[in-house]
């Protein structure tokens, strides 16, 4: 249901009665600026400084260079991507998760065969809350969790046979539109090679069969699992089908890369595309269907959620299609107004314009009265940030809705780019473990290649305050003194809320209960625990509402845990 | 109960000494098990008079759980017993982890209790140790001695100080020593002094020099040791030899790998380079 029957979109009336002049003044460049940080904080770069001083020397020298006390006008370099210091309980998943779990997992009709020990699918399946709402009579594969489920028999004997015969079952099963083979860590160690198995199997069986080299021993972080999925969709499904004529007649069409539809946050997205008269190509990965993807060259703009797992795609469709990316963030009411009126601005086109303005104003409307409630508690009150490689960003924006600070926060895979912005790119020094991650080597299509923009209309656009193929990264949002901590450790995490105090922290499963046993509310970001969506507009009058129900329930203070209780109580 | 472990350079002849020295054992009355450790399954079929049909991973593929100790063990020539390993074809799967989980099961059907009655088990191990599963007989006190067989030639000298250099690993944290360089000859110049001088920067002897005869091809043919083919044979005598020496053998060092610099030397010294 990618365009819900019921969506009317903006009258006729409206959309006339919407002032042009006025909407191209709006400023679409510069970063929002963040919510400032309490007066009677603490000192940052003391705090900094002890952070890291119990560590031994080389641990201390090696951490040191990824805390950073913000500076937003002038961005302090940060180190990121680099291996995380045996010992340190870091936040890092392993490369399979990150091109499984995130990238691939989400796609509905895609029967996802996980080639391993019965365990790296068992305990990766629904995790993340990907969402689906597929057509009447497609495939939706979501709920399974497939397996070869590897014994010591095929460790010792090789596991191809074993892998072909559950492609062949599964696909006598269900009959999917295509089937993508993760090789989990023993794979990688006896040399199975999905990759001749995929190809084996695409002959025999007639549908796309594809295999990701994900060993999660691969990289130092999931981060190189998003590469590799990058690398396998772009190689083995985009541009495999083409888009249908009727779908061609609207202009304003776009690819919604990095959005996973956790909770649902690509419902939203969907419904807010419809509303304004957006075609949704496809989405890169959540609800997406495979033939979406497959047809995603057809789009005349990505728009990048998550950078740090899907920027690979955008820049391979820009050099082989002609497509061009801008980043959006629809994580927040005030970012998501911002995102739209991007679109709009890319497209150039009033009656677009003008339609998201009148969407926007409707929208805001239903948003406000929710948001000022809940602000008038919430308003001031601290936040930390430790998720993933985007969403400490997109929350900071979400949280700024309410009038609340984020006082610390920091990315648990990113690269520079995504702390500091894609402008340092060119003097990231490629070390020997990203180097192990192929980087495929992509020219423009010889058909295909269809630049969406000349030159001078992207300068154009640049002149108005529209960056296109730019990400301004985190730091330029966060405010001056903020905490920015790279990879975290538990002990740093520990250290940062006991001198914070914050009202809530969002971070993921692996701290979740270590911070709620210090009396501090913790909010998942990974899969929002239960909740969601919290994209969008009416996302964010939930996550208002889920912030508001968590800052200002004091369960966690009120509770005596047991081991801080009296022995006499005890007895 | 005596526990060894054969290594050596791939091709350098481990298998065919191991079960000639073996016979001669036999032949003493020493009751002996030779565990196989090459996924080819052919360190037994000089002993069994062919290759035996039935190897470890085989029989636990087939049987499942069900595995009984006669179904992965033959009684072969003089009262031997034979087991072999097997393992995946070539370019499939880890033959390492095989060996691992052979032996495993070997120790849990109690091939090695003391009703069985060993004087000897032998290891035949495959190759070089390339990874953790080949060095499974030398891990956890399987083994007890390593003895290697070389020759005069460089890449099997080159070997053996690797091999050492995995001993060595072990050595330092378990029982297991090295007993000696067993010299299968080619006839490559100097080989005698070569190989002598060699074992001594190990710190170890050569325990015997088997030369080259073509009586052990002949018993190869025809399936069979060379004791069993041609008792009364000079080759035959050589091996008996080679089993009274490791019977008697109490030289059980901590090896010392040489440096390749040391290890050059070495062989320039005995003029492996007179007619480059």
């Amino acid at each position: 249901m990618k365009k819900p029957a019921s969506i009317q979109g903006p009258s006729r009336q409206a959309i006339e009665a919407v002032n042009l002049t006025e909407v191209r003044t709006i400023d679409l460049g510069m970063p929002t600026p963040a919510i400032a940080l309490p007066r009677e904080g603490p000192d940052a770069a003391a705090l900094a400084t002890a952070l890291v001083e119990n560590y031994p020397p080389k641990a201390l020298l090696k951490r040191t260079k990824h805390i950073r006390v913000n500076d937003p006008v002038v961005i302090p370099q940060i180190e990121a991507n680099s291996r995380t210091i045996p010992g340190m309980i870091s936040q890092r998943g392993c490369c399979y998760a990150g091109c499984k779990g995130v990238v691939l997992g989400p796609i509905t009709d895609v029967v996802h065969i996980v080639h391993g020990p019965v365990g790296c699918s068992y305990y990766a399946w629904m995790t993340r809350r990907s969402q689906a709402d597929v057509p009447e009579g497609e495939g939706n594969f979501l709920n399974y969790a497939f397996t070869t489920d590897m014994t010591e028999n095929e460790i010792i004997f090789g596991g191809e046979k074993k892998l072909a015969a559950a492609i062949r079952e599964a696909y006598e099963l269900f009959h999917p539109k295509a089937i993508a083979v993760f090789a989990t860590c023993p794979v990688g160690l006896i040399g199975d090679d999905v990759h001749a198995v995929a190809t084996q199997m695409r002959a025999e069986l007639g549908i796309n069969v594809f295999g990701f080299s994900c060993e999660g021993y691969k990289g130092i972080s999931q981060s190189a699992g998003h590469h590799i999925a990058n690398n396998g969709l772009f190689t083995h499904v985009v541009g495999t089908e083409n888009l249908p004529a009727e779908q061609k007649l609207n202009p304003w069409r776009v690819n919604l890369l990095g959005e996973y539809n956790i909770g649902g946050d690509g419902f939203e997205m969907e419904r807010l595309f419809a509303e304004c008269g957006i075609e949704l190509v496809s989405t890169f990965s959540g609800n997406a269907q495979y033939s979406e993807i497959a047809r995603s060259q057809d789009a005349n703009l990505n728009l990048v959620m998550c950078h740090r797992s899907i920027s690979y795609m955008a820049e391979m469709m820009e050099t082989k299609y002609g497509i061009p990316w801008i980043k959006v963030n629809f994580i927040g009411a005030d970012s998501t107004a911002k995102s739209l009126r991007k679109i709009a601005r890319y497209f150039d086109d009033p009656e677009l314009i003008a339609r998201v303005e009148v969407v926007i104003t409707a929208e805001m409307a239903e948003v406000e009265p929710t948001r000022a409630d809940v602000r008038s508690r919430v308003k001031g009150k601290p936040v930390m940030l430790y998720v993933g490689g985007s969403r400490a960003h997109h929350y900071q924006q979400l949280f700024a809705d309410m009038g609340m600070p984020v006082v610390a926060a920091g990315y648990e895979f990113a690269h520079r780019d995504d702390y500091e912005g894609t402008a340092v790119l060119p003097t990231i020094v490629t070390d020997a473990d990203s180097k192990n991650i192929q980087v495929l080597k992509v020219k423009p299509d010889p058909v295909e290649y269809r630049p969406r923009k000349t030159p001078e209309e992207l300068a154009e656009l640049a002149a108005g305050g529209l960056k296109v193929g730019e990400y301004e990264g985190m730091m330029s949002e966060m405010a001056e003194g903020a905490m920015v901590v790279d990879d975290i450790s538990h002990y740093e995490l520990e250290k940062l809320i006991e001198v914070y105090q914050p009202a809530v922290v969002c971070s993921g499963i692996k701290d979740k209960y270590i911070i709620e046993k210090m009396g501090v509310p913790c909010k998942q970001l990974h899969n929002y625990d239960y909740g969601g969506p919290y994209a969008g507009f009416r996302g964010a009058v939930n996550f208002y509402k889920e912030i508001d129900r968590m800052v200002n329930a004091n369960v966690w203070r009120l509770v005596t845990p047991p081991w801080k209780a009296s022995k006499t109580s005890v007895a | 109960m005596r526990k060894i472990a054969i290594y050596g350079k791939g091709g350098i002849g481990k298998s065919t000494t191991t079960q000639n020295t073996v016979a001669g054992l036999a032949e003493m009355g020493r009751k002996v098990m030779v565990v196989g450790c090459d996924p080819k399954a052919d360190s037994t079929r000089l002993l069994l008079g062919g290759l035996s049909q039935r190897s470890v991973l085989d029989t636990l593929r087939i049987e499942g759980e069900d595995v009984e100790l006669d179904d992965v063990r033959t009684p072969g020539f003089s009262n031997t017993l034979c087991v072999e390993s097997g393992g995946p074809e070539p370019g499939v799967g880890c033959a390492g982890r095989g060996i691992i989980t052979s032996i495993n099961l070997l120790e849990s059907l109690g091939a090695y209790d003391d009703d069985q009655g060993l004087d000897y088990v032998f290891y035949d191990v495959l190759g070089d140790v390339v990874c953790g599963g080949f060095a499974m007989p030398i891990r956890e006190g399987k083994a007890e001695e390593i003895y290697i067989v070389a020759s005069g030639e460089m890449m099997a000298l080159y070997a053996a100080n690797n091999i050492c250099k995995g001993v060595k690993k072990f050595a330092d944290t378990g029982k297991v020593r090295l007993g000696g360089i067993i010299c299968n000859s080619r006839n490559v110049d100097n080989e005698y002094d070569l190989i002598d001088h060699f074992a001594r920067e190990l710190g170890t002897t050569m325990i015997h020099f088997v030369p080259r005869d073509n009586d052990v091809q002949r018993a190869e043919i025809n399936r069979k040791t060379v004791i069993e083919w041609n008792p009364t044979c000079n080759q035959a005598t050589q091996y008996r030899d080679l089993a009274r020496v490791i019977e008697n053998n109490d030289n059980f060092v901590i090896p010392k790998p040489m440096e390749t610099e040391t290890f050059e030397r070495l062989l320039i010294e005995h003029g492996m380079l007179d007619h480059a």
